[in-house]
């Protein structure tokens, strides 16, 4: 905690502030809210049937659930991005009536159990809904019950988070340099694209990885509104609250699979930012 | 309505109101000039410069550049570059890159503007740093890169938003040689803009003095710094200034008593000295031939170079210069009553 | 979250106070205290309607419901949730609660419930069998076979050789039925009960092949209940000729 005379050199030169320690009273609710955090998955861990994990990791189901899990959070985050990223500009760097009205909008689905989203995008996707019958009558397109409605669903819930993610970065960042772009000749636009992108980079970065964490983990507007089959709609955590229905060992291991996945990416983008920086 | 043939160069009058504040100028420049704004913080001069380049909508007015109406122009459809006061250089952009920028966004494909961008920085005497961030440049280089990126989409106006604020002093002298050097090679019209005498004095042939939004003199350099005809002009170059109404030898102030002077004048009038003709005396001359003797009373005394500068009020609120010795042989001190005589040889009148 | 954690906070108030209730409370027939139920979600209806009844006939005592899947509120109580009677919609999620020897006695069966197909309002496409809701095109939603009514459909489906692919296997038996009255679905196969329970949104179509996939509701004490006297005087009132109405109102069979 306090570096002291025992350091190595090395040590005490990378310490910011030498002989001078955490004050308690920030340490103790630190530490204390990290192990609100982490002991429940250590739980996990701890009370996981490692004896039959090979043969439930080796089911055909757990693969197909997971695979699909991947798929849908990774696509719901692409399509985030591409409608998140410029709503949050229009939200930070363009002045309309209302647009205090449509950032709390944008931030809804935040506060919405996510179930109460899934029967939302019923009434409105659904075959009956309204927008849905339309697309049923035109183009023959039903969502409710297809790894598109999945899709949806996850980007319903995580599209908030991007939007409200980059919008605070683009707030941070100096708008005076689109205007610099633009006494270049740039357009709105190719100054967005080539000077406003860039310098966010990072903050949509951690905007998208965010997103993609909320869609891996959604259930509730998932099994609303895209149901519940294997191979197409049943996601990890769709599979994982339906095997805690009678068999919970099964339920440990399937979650133990996701948080390892996660971890594993999230570790794994991590770094690659951090070395890009 | 007669029609001229295109005149060429800046024609402005750029009106922009934001809340109560009103900036209401005129500004013409030939090919060639460089236009200094000068005028104290909040005066309106950034708001001009935006104004120009179309950051900032104008409320009423006119801009022309060699004829051509810009009022209602886009900034990225006018040819106006700008170095912003600290430069604004694309971060994630190389020097080269940044320079470039222009010329791509105006058009040229992706090799011609890098040679562009190239020859500019060359010419900047910046070919060891084409490929370095913005953030590797020093104070003086990143200036040199925001100016050939401002000059390689080959502007028409080039506008300078206090171009030397950013740099420490030992630098500043330096880039504002160049400067001057690059300013003077511009063939169309340059505007900057700035708060420091000498930085206008050095690099414009012209000054506009900007207050309260409005032009309040405008010339030649000299002439401004020999005839200010506001406070902060005369603070700025470092003359008491006074005005008045003249009579003969003698101008009677506004402020309530006379000045003796030289120049033989009628009407209305200013009358300026330098502080260090003041002389300054703890009791009343008797033997003195000045004839501009007033009552006054020590309000601060602060170092002023290697002489102390004493703010009097009293008949007449003026500055004296003195040296230390002076200032401790009379032993002022804040409050003390003094006397201050000015020779009719050393002030200047000249008609308001 | 929120109503999980309030009623974690109403379960644990009802139990210390119980402890001081339940030995004073009783002397003139009327046990005392609260008596607190985790009921399977089916059950809402009609175990409302009970718990009603029951505190009119036993002034001083309390019904506290919670409803739920029957395999969360089974997790529940082996996870030591301090319930005073437990009524599953199958014998299946009884069992694991027995397993752990946490009921005071065995499980007696008070209601039965047998399957329906539920379809829009009038029937629309027609769907007169199990066997017709094999039909290409049409969108049918059953039960998972984690719940118990999903093993239920998936034994009576086999017994009309109905080859069926649904369009989503639902977590519960209300989700299934929901799916139906937004128009999602065209069949669900349900709990008669849940048919009758929502009225004329939904029509219901029995089918013979129910009869091999009737579903048993057992209710037991449970070992620790908080409220042991008041727990037995609920069972007994849900097992009366009164209770028994209350149910077959609610469309359930008699044992």
């Amino acid at each position: 905690m306090t570096s002291t005379a025992q350091d190595t050199p090395r040590k005490a030169r990378r310490s910011r502030a030498p002989g001078r320690g955490v004050p308690l009273a920030l340490l103790a609710p630190a530490l204390i809210g990290l192990a609100f955090l982490l002991v429940p998955l250590l739980a996990l861990v701890v009370r996981a049937p490692w004896r039959d994990l090979p043969e439930q990791l080796t089911s055909p189901a757990v693969w197909d659930a997971l695979r699909l899990s991947l798929v849908c959070a990774t696509t719901a985050t692409a399509l985030s991005l591409v409608v998140g990223v410029p709503l949050a500009w229009l939200l930070a760097r363009t002045d309309f009536p209302g647009r205090s009205l449509v950032r709390a909008l944008v931030t809804l689905p935040l506060v919405l159990p996510p179930v109460v989203g899934g029967v939302a995008l019923l009434l409105a996707l659904g075959r009956n809904g309204v927008v849905g019958r339309w697309l049923d009558e035109w183009f023959g397109v039903t969502l409710p019950f297809t790894t598109a409605g999945v899709v949806l669903a996850e980007t319903f819930v995580a599209l908030p988070f991007l939007v409200i993610s980059v919008e605070g970065t683009l707030r941070a960042a100096d708008p005076r340099f689109e205007e610099a772009a633009a006494t270049l000749g740039a357009s709105r636009f190719t100054a967005f694209r080539r000077v406003t992108l860039p310098l966010i980079a990072p903050g949509v970065a951690a905007g998208a990885v965010l997103a993609w964490a909320r869609a891996l983990g959604e259930f509730g507007a998932t099994i609303t509104f895209a149901g519940n089959f294997p191979g197409r709609t049943q996601t990890m955590p769709l599979a994982v609250y339906l095997a805690l229905q009678n068999d919970p060992a099964a339920a440990i291991a399937l979650s133990l699979v996701l948080l390892a996945v996660s971890v594993a990416v999230l570790a794994g983008l991590r770094d690659r930012w951090t070395r890009a920086v | 309505m007669t029609t001229h043939p295109a005149p060429q160069g800046l024609d402005a009058h750029l009106v922009v109101e934001r809340g109560s504040f009103r900036l209401d100028i005129t500004l013409t420049a030939a090919p060639g000039d460089v236009v200094a704004l000068l005028g104290p913080n909040g005066a309106g001069k950034t708001t001009a410069l935006r104004a120009l380049a179309g950051l900032a909508p104008l409320t009423d007015g006119r801009l022309r550049l060699d004829g051509r109406d810009l009022a209602r122009t886009p900034p990225e459809s006018r040819p106006v570059g700008v170095v912003f006061q600290d430069y604004l250089l694309f971060p994630h952009l190389t020097a080269l890159d940044n320079v470039a920028f222009g010329p791509r966004c105006r058009g040229a494909d992706r090799s011609e503007a890098r040679t562009r961008a190239a020859a500019w920085l060359e010419r900047m005497g910046l070919a060891a740093h084409m490929g370095a961030k913005p953030k590797r440049l020093s104070g003086g280089q990143a200036q040199r890169v925001a100016l050939a990126r401002a000059l390689a989409t080959d502007p028409r106006l080039l506008l300078l938003d206090e171009p030397l604020a950013a740099l420490d002093a030992r630098t500043r002298l330096e880039v504002r040689a160049q400067l001057r050097r690059h300013l003077a090679d511009f063939e169309a019209v340059a505007v900057l803009v700035t708060h420091d005498p000498l930085d206008a004095m050095v690099l414009a042939d012209r000054l506009v003095v900007v207050e309260h939004g409005r032009v309040v003199q405008e010339g030649a350099p000299a002439d401004i710094a020999r005839h200010p005809r506001t406070e902060y002009i005369a603070q700025l170059v470092g003359l008491n200034l006074y005005r008045g109404r003249a009579d003969g030898h003698t101008v009677r102030l506004d402020a309530g008593p006379e000045v003796s002077t030289t120049e033989n004048l009628s009407g209305p009038a200013f009358v300026a000295f330098p502080p260090g003709a003041v002389t300054l005396y703890r009791d009343r001359p008797t033997g003195s031939s000045a004839r501009n003797l007033w009552r006054c009373e020590v309000a601060g005394l602060e170092s002023h170079g290697d002489q102390i500068r004493v703010e009097l009020t009293g008949e007449l609120p003026l500055a004296a210069d003195l040296t230390a010795v002076a200032v401790a042989e009379l032993g002022l001190h804040t409050g003390a009553p003094v006397w201050a005589a000015v020779k009719a040889t050393q002030t200047h009148a000249y008609p308001a | 979250m929120i109503r999980s954690a309030r009623l974690a906070a109403l379960v644990l108030l009802v139990s210390l106070g119980l402890g001081a209730c339940s030995s004073s409370g009783g002397g003139d027939g009327s046990p005392g205290g609260t008596v607190t139920v985790f009921a399977a979600a089916s059950l809402k209806e009609s175990f409302t309607e009970l718990g009603d009844r029951f505190e009119e006939e036993h002034p001083g005592t309390g019904v506290t419901f919670n409803f739920n899947g029957s395999d969360s509120l089974a997790a529940g109580i082996v996870g030591g949730a301090p319930a005073d009677v437990f009524a599953a919609a199958s014998p299946s999620t009884m069992a694991r609660v027995t397993d752990e020897r946490l009921t005071a006695d065995a499980p007696v069966t008070f209601a039965r419930n047998r399957l329906a197909i539920a379809t829009a309002p009038g029937n629309p496409h027609g769907i007169g069998s199990l066997k017709d809701l094999a039909a290409p095109g049409l969108k049918v939603v059953l039960c998972d076979e984690t719940v118990p009514c999903g093993a239920a459909a998936r034994k009576a489906l086999a017994a009309a050789g109905a080859d069926v692919t649904p369009a989503s296997y639902e977590q519960d038996v209300k989700s299934a039925l929901t799916k139906v009255r937004l128009d999602e679905a065209d069949a669900a196969v349900v709990y008669r009960t849940d048919v009758r329970a929502a009225g004329d949104t939904v029509d219901g179509v029995d089918f013979p092949e129910a009869a091999q996939a009737v579903n048993d509701y057992p209710i037991a004490r449970l070992e620790k209940a908080p409220n042991a006297p008041a727990a037995d005087a609920f069972i007994a009132f849900v097992m009366s000729p009164e209770g028994r109405k209350v149910l077959g109102k609610a469309g359930f069979l008699a044992p």
